[in-house]
């Protein structure tokens, strides 16, 4: 691990702020049409404790959302990718209700558990996220080369024991690419639920006042807050990565 | 004559395709004394990979019996050991840990320590020693194989299966690899049976050459090999060997229906 691991990175992000400070200044925008990376600053610390509380519902809902997208995506997964039958009837299903704006079911969840505000905002963090971890273990299971299982089967290896030794950890390079994808979806589950049905709570209830109050720099504050958090948690994934899947990864050649 | 240890009594076996039953085995005979070694060749697609599975109890034939050491097959035992073309390796894994795999599975009365010091050795013995602790990402397709056929022994198995394990090796490497079979067979003495494509390979490796007709495949020749024990490569360029190629390739002409069957009978 050098500097230059970190240092890259954070350089890339201060050049892209100077630009955009650039941008702005050149062509004399007014902070409602863009605002600045220097306008941002004093929204921040104007309603540092509301960024601290909200982006703290945010944070949790999004991971609670998360956690419920690996659990039932790895399961449905599972199915599909051991069972040729469920993967028939299951991708259809899938994928059509994958298909639907999740804008659209908004509305209908928060209709149905009315008032159930974390529940809700969860619901829709783990519907939008759980789709491309369930795709991704079904297929790394069900590539599975017949040698593999031949080489244990032929030892009298149980479906489970094949299954726990060899195809699960075959298939988690596949979970860590799709857990990555689930992990910006689900940030914008979470916020399609806060702007969409406002109830006092979250990043997106404070999008929403900005609005309202047409405080534009406090929306773009906001958006750069949701940014940092989806790398943020981000890289956490990809730690986790590390130590479970690190030996995918080729060494540098 | 004591009884064959491999011993396959007229197995019929039939796929079944969209386009109705595909007869891969018909009438297939095949029987392999204890510590022998018989190499199976044939035209590409004729079953020699079903006859594999039926061996390893991992599939049933439709008709017919096969016999593992006196015992009916009629699933998987793990008296058998398996290596395959593709030398497939658990990338997560050490190649220590990747030879110790089998002994995971099967019990055995071996401690921890005598699994690995006896992965070890079977790793040295094929050329591996300071590997063990390599992922098999860091090794070249020969030495994975080598380290598959490790894998394969490493539980003792009564019976080893190889198909086509050197086939997607470059012919020099291909030979180093005949010379660690051998190698192996002389300390870790196994009966075996070679599917093959190669039938120089047949010849140096084998005690028996077992020729397939085309699908649906019967045993159509079987030839005593004139070389025993263990051998050099020279030994493949002797007037004798170019006699057995010669006949082993009409035979494979005969299976593929290039040549005509009657000069066949024998």
């Amino acid at each position: 691990m050098s500097w230059k691991k970190v240092a890259v990175p954070v350089a890339a992000l201060i050049i892209f702020g100077f630009f955009w400070e650039l941008l702005v200044w050149v062509n004399g925008w007014p902070n409602y049409k863009m605002a600045s990376p220097s306008d941002l600053w004093p929204a921040f610390w104007k309603f540092r404790w509301l960024f601290l509380e909200y982006g703290w519902d945010t944070f949790w809902r999004t991971v609670a959302g998360l956690v419920l997208a690996v659990l039932c995506g790895v399961f449905l997964g599972m199915i599909m990718g051991l069972s040729r039958i469920m993967r028939d009837a299951l991708y259809p299903l899938l994928v059509g209700f994958n298909a639907i704006p999740k804008a659209t079911v908004v509305p209908i969840i928060a209709l149905l558990f009315v008032g159930q505000h974390d529940m809700n905002t969860i619901l829709i963090a783990f519907l939008i996220s759980f789709f491309p971890i369930a795709v991704s273990v079904s297929i790394g299971l069900s590539t599975l080369e017949p040698e593999y299982r031949d080489i244990l089967a032929s030892l009298g290896a149980s479906r489970f024991t094949i299954f726990w030794k060899i195809a699960l950890p075959k298939t988690l390079p596949e979970f860590f690419g799709a857990l990555k994808v689930a992990v910006t979806l689900a940030f914008i589950g979470t916020n399609l639920m806060e702007i969409v049905e406002p109830h006092g709570r979250g990043l997106g209830h404070l999008f929403d006042s900005g609005k309202i109050s047409a405080d534009y720099p406090l929306m773009f504050a906001v958006l750069i807050a949701l940014a940092l958090m989806g790398i943020l948690l981000y890289y956490v994934v990809v730690a986790i990565e590390k130590v479970f899947a690190g030996w995918a990864e080729r060494a540098p050649t | 004559m004591h009884r064959p240890l491999i011993d396959i009594k007229g197995v019929r076996h039939a796929y079944q395709t969209q386009s109705g039953p595909l007869q891969v085995l018909d009438g297939l005979q095949l029987s392999v004394p204890d510590g022998g070694f018989s190499a199976v060749v044939g035209p590409s697609g004729c079953g020699k990979s079903t006859l594999t599975r039926l061996i390893a109890g991992l599939m049933k034939p439709d008709d017919g019996e096969v016999w593992l050491n006196g015992d009916l097959v009629t699933g998987p035992k793990s008296i058998v050991g398996m290596a395959f073309q593709n030398p497939v390796m658990l990338e997560w894994r050490t190649i220590l840990q990747n030879v110790m795999l089998p002994l995971e599975i099967v019990s055995t009365n071996m401690s921890k320590r005598e699994k690995e010091d006896r992965a070890l050795h079977l790793l040295a013995l094929v050329g591996l020693e300071g590997f063990e602790d390599k992922r098999p990402s860091e090794l070249s397709g020969g030495m994975r194989q080598r380290a598959s056929l490790c894998r394969a022994i490493v539980h003792k198995p009564e019976v080893l299966i190889l198909d086509e394990p050197f086939a997607a090796l470059d012919a020099f490497t291909r030979e180093d690899l005949w010379q660690t079979m051998h190698a192996v067979k002389a300390e870790e003495p196994f009966t075996g049976v070679l599917i093959t494509h190669d039938l120089r390979e047949a010849i140096f490796l084998s005690d028996e050459v077992v020729v397939l007709s085309g699908r649906p495949a019967r045993t159509q020749y079987v030839m005593e090999v004139h070389l025993k024990g263990p051998r050099d490569i020279e030994h493949l360029y002797t007037p004798k060997s170019a006699d057995a190629l010669n006949i082993l390739r009409h035979q494979i002409q005969i299976a593929q229906g290039r040549a005509p069957a009657e000069e066949a009978a024998q």
